[in-house]
């Protein structure tokens, strides 16, 4: 070699080998199609292979190989134990070669039904799909499967591999058939480019090269067309995201965010907003190790600094303030069902989106796609490999963007609580409230400082109990008794919000849940505001109550179960209820025919029935005191 | 050895004051480059007590290259940790104190003393037992000592069959075992990072790398490597087909076995007993590069470990092996 060997020398045949970047792309396709001898091929025949490699190999096929004296391409990509032994492939494997023009990324994912999530895996990564079909058997189940969850992983780009073409006599016309049969169902995906490819992947016709036996096929080889495909996409022109991965603090003059740009460029000097709470800034600096940016886009890792320091932590979305993420605790997502155990809408798992984890539940599952048919049916559950359209509900807001326009936006994943597992995958679709759209404005006058000038901790004093057990009675002796001693105080109560605010609701269960629903958003307004609230509703289920407790911070919800016996109730029935009740007049009646669930742990509990209501309020004073509430 | 910490202290220099580049990175090394670095900020951010497991050669050379800059202007917040056979070749541990000190790093090293005091060495304890024992075991003693629960390895896919299927994050049970049959599904950049008490996960930043872009990374971005990657005149002896470094006294000669002077280097260095030499002329960086892009044998085909058996490598990774 010659000593004198230059750098420029040297860059220019690296560069050379690298001018259309890199391609990712995944082989997929039913079980003995060929897909991992079609990568060996690739491997062999642009010379990639090592000399040791192809001792290993050939030993290795003398040994467990199914191709005869061949060599038996398959071997060289399954490396597990259990994979050679049983002749399959079970997990992806990832394999890397580059010609001339391009360096590329493949996945090989196993065929088998049992391992489609393995194939989503090596999906989520990909610019382009290599879909196999055996010449003989056409298109399958599994073919119209991995083609639905290519396209629902958002690969752009499918080949359509017609293999093993040598056993069906070259036949041009079976070639067009199975292309015929594929593009029916394919075509309504919605793919911007289908490319089909007649192939023997065992002799390597029309993988690196054009073939004698096809003269008939005009159109590129499989790697010419990987090679010039156009894998370009707009997402440096989406909207500037940058969810924080790490708060960079080395020292007292240093604080920097940083995380990787997921979309669109940045800036020194750009305007961008935390999505979730909505305080402003402008970008000061875009720190790397090597020196600082005039411009960042997506795809960089950088660590930005602002030019004034906001609260910013690890979960926030770093976002331009024109065009901001939609941020909600509520959205719809297509979803991939990856655990042994079903999917149970309502059960708690783990979401993670970027760099935000937030326990979260399925809260509807709206249908499932039969992806052997592409038909949505209605479904209570999500088997392993089954795809539904569900509706989701974080315990946080978080900030998104529907996965089709930026993919790190609307891609999570959930995590089982208990054994960690990830089970599954989900792409979001849009947000479910419009309120999502309504950016929350960061005010200068904190509740912290109005609870302060009244000299207070503002809470809801929630009132819960049979119609008839005195909430009403209780609570309006504790505002009297509360104000008379100086402090801030509301009270909301059936009267007051079913004549004004609720009057569109009736009494159905769906309308009792709103009734709760818009009166906890109210009560939590007056929190913010810095009052004491007394609210007096039957709130008969659990699951309402403790949905308005979650709306506030913790210990700003305090539940008194007014604890009045139904036998009671019906004697006192001060509105006369109980007796239209009996008499069917009234539908619905809480106690009567409609259930009551008395609270299990409740701040505080009164019982009427042995101390008068006077001596009740004073009972729910000393506690509001002893709790810290009342300054 | 003046020029290894000349280098190595220049090398410090770059990471106190940041320095625009001359020339940018390849675009498709800078697109390698920041998805190790997201790698590495997810584990900082997301593990109590996570550690670089540090091997000295060129792998560990990027990875802990990627590691200051993830984190720049602070330093990385973990410690190194250096598993030692008491085989590597001198230049190797000369190299890694220099760079630690000079970088100002904490670097933990792990001897399996026992097995040192009990004799166990490569030619006569076999490579397989001498693996298992002061490298398996050193590195599980020193996960438990330490309650690491997280772990970054160098590793990379294209080395070898049973890491092509490994994850970027991939989950160690309480005894460091991997089980390859039930890997956690691993989408988009998204990961899963969490594990019980006495679990862990080991991850590799450099999963989607190539030999050759490490070297072309090496090259482009002059990260100091160990010398015995450049071609020299070096005594050799010939064993079982494999260029054997004669490094010092600690290598016993055999019958009739006499040191021959070589021009060689290395493509991989593990224990000098168990690293073969390849017979090369390249002395710079570049040569090296262009010697790459020629190359008709992996790189493992000098690691004598990794010819033991058929799936070697995932019975030593099931066994808790990096």
């Amino acid at each position: 070699m010659d000593t004198q060997t230059s750098r420029a020398d040297v860059m220019e045949r690296l560069t050379q080998s690298g001018q259309h970047g890199v391609l990712r792309f995944l082989t997929c396709g039913s079980v003995d199609d060929g897909k991992s001898t079609l990568i060996g091929r690739l491997l062999y025949d642009s010379k990639l292979l090592f000399e040791d490699q192809i001792n290993v190999l050939e030993r290795d096929s003398r040994k467990h190989g199914t191709a005869g004296d061949e060599i038996d391409f398959a071997l060289l990509l399954d490396g597990l134990e259990a994979e050679r032994e049983q002749g399959i492939t079970i997990d992806v494997a990832y394999r890397f070669f580059a010609t001339e023009k391009r360096k590329f990324v493949v996945a090989d994912t196993p065929g088998h039904e049992q391992y489609t999530r393995n194939m989503a895996t090596g999906a989520s990564t990909a610019d382009a799909a290599v879909m196999m079909i055996d010449a003989r058997k056409g298109v399958l189940v599994q073919t119209l499967r991995h083609t639905y969850i290519a396209r629902m992983m958002g690969i752009r780009h499918i080949v359509l591999a017609v293999n093993k073409m040598d056993l069906v006599e070259h036949g041009r016309t079976r070639f067009h058939e199975i292309v015929a049969e594929y593009m029916k169902n394919a075509e309504e995906l919605g793919f911007e480019t289908i490319t089909p490819i007649p192939m023997s992947a065992r002799y390597g016709d029309n993988v690196t090269r054009h073939s004698e036996s096809m003269s008939w096929y005009k159109g590129p080889t499989l790697l010419e067309h990987l090679e010039e495909l156009d894998i370009t996409t707009d997402i440096e022109s989406e909207p500037f995201r940058m969810p924080v991965q790490w708060v960079n603090r080395p020292n007292l003059n240093f604080r920097g965010y940083s995380g990787t740009v997921v979309s669109g460029k940045v800036k020194p000097g750009d305007a961008i907003v935390v999505s979730q709470s909505g305080l402003a800034a402008n970008v000061e600096r875009i720190v790397t190790a090597d020196g600082d940016l005039e411009i960042a886009q997506a795809g960089d890792a950088v660590t930005l600094v602002l030019n004034h320091e906001i609260d910013i932590s690890r979960g926030d979305v770093l976002a331009a303030a024109e065009e901001r993420p939609e941020v909600s605790d509520q959205f719809a997502a297509e979803l991939l069902w990856m655990a042994e155990d079903d999917l149970l809408p309502g059960r708690s798992y783990l979401l993670k989106i970027g760099t935000a984890t937030t326990p979260a539940t399925i809260s509807a599952l709206k249908h499932k796609v039969d992806i052997n048919t592409y038909e949505k049916k209605p479904s209570r559950k999500l088997e392993m490999n089954g795809i539904g359209m569900c509706n989701v509900s974080t315990a946080r807001p978080i900030a998104f963007d529907p996965y089709h326009t930026i993919r790190d936006m609307g891609a999570f994943i959930l995590i089982d609580r208990f054994t960690n597992q990830t089970v599954g995958a989900g792409m979001i679709s849009f947000g479910l409230r419009r309120a999502s759209n309504i950016h929350h404005h960061a005010m200068d006058v904190t509740k912290a400082d109005r609870a302060q000038l009244k000299a207070q901790k503002p809470a809801i004093l929630w009132f819960t109990g049979l119609s008839g057990a005195g909430k009403s009675t209780v609570a309006n002796i504790v505002e009297r008794k509360l104000a008379s001693a100086g402090h801030h105080t509301y009270s909301l109560d059936g009267d007051n919000v079913r004549h004004g605010l609720n009057r569109d609701l009736g009494f159905t269960d769906e309308d009792r849940v709103e009734n709760i629903r818009r009166i906890g958003e109210v009560g939590k307004l007056f929190v913010d505001a810095g009052l004491l609230v007394t609210c007096s509703f039957i709130s008969p289920f659990r699951s309402e109550r403790r949905m308005v407790r979650e709306l506030v911070d913790e210990g700003e919800f305090i539940e008194v179960f007014v604890d009045t016996p139904l036998e009671v109730c019906m004697e006192r029935d001060p509105k006369g209820l109980y007796k239209k009740a009996q008499a069917g007049e009234i539908k619905n009646f809480t106690g009567f025919d409609s259930p009551y669930e008395a609270p299990e742990s409740p701040e505080i509990r009164v019982d009427t029935t042995s101390i008068s209501a006077e001596e009740a309020a004073d009972q729910v004073i000393a506690k509001l005191r002893e709790l810290g509430r009342l300054g | 050895m003046a020029d290894i910490q000349e280098s190595v202290r220049n090398y410090a220099e770059r990471f106190k004051s940041a320095k625009l580049r001359e020339r940018p990175l390849s675009a498709h090394l800078k697109a390698l480059e920041a998805e190790s670095i997201h790698i590495m900020r997810e584990v900082a951010a997301e593990f109590a007590n996570p550690v670089m497991l540090y091997s000295i050669g060129k792998d560990s050379a990027v990875m802990l290259h990627l590691a200051l800059k993830a984190f720049y202007p602070s330093r990385p917040p973990f410690p190194l940790q250096h598993v030692d056979t008491t085989f590597k070749f001198r230049d190797m541990i000369t190299y890694r104190d220099a760079l630690a000190e000079a970088l100002g790093l904490e670097m933990r090293v792990e001897i399996n003393q026992e097995a040192v005091d009990r004799g166990v060495n490569p030619w006569d304890s076999g490579s397989q037992l001498h693996t298992q024992l002061l490298k398996t075991e050193a590195l599980r003693a020193a996960m438990n000592r330490h309650g690491y629960d997280a772990a970054f390895g160098g590793a990379r896919r294209d080395e070898e069959k049973s890491r092509a299927k490994e994850r970027i994050f991939s989950f160690r049970d309480t005894n460091h075992g991997w089980d390859p049959k039930n890997q956690r599904p691993e989408l988009w950049r998204n990961y899963n990072t969490k594990i019980r008490k006495g679990e862990s996960i080991r991850v590799f930043p450099l999963s989607n790398w190539t030999e050759l872009d490490i070297w072309q990374y090496i090259l482009e971005d002059d990260i100091p490597i160990v010398p015995l990657y450049y071609a020299a005149h070096r005594p050799v002896v010939e064993r079982d087909g494999q260029v054997i470094m004669v490094d010092d006294e600690r290598l016993p000669l055999q019958d009739g076995e006499k040191p021959d002077l070589r021009m060689v280097r290395f493509r991989t260095l593990g224990c000098y007993p168990l690293t073969g030499a390849v017979e090369s002329s390249a002395q710079t960086l570049e040569e090296i590069v262009l010697e790459m892009l020629t190359a008709r044998t992996s790189e493992r085909s000098g690691r004598l470990i990794d010819h033991d058996e058929a799936g070697s490598m995932e019975k030593k990774k099931r066994e808790g092996y990096f």
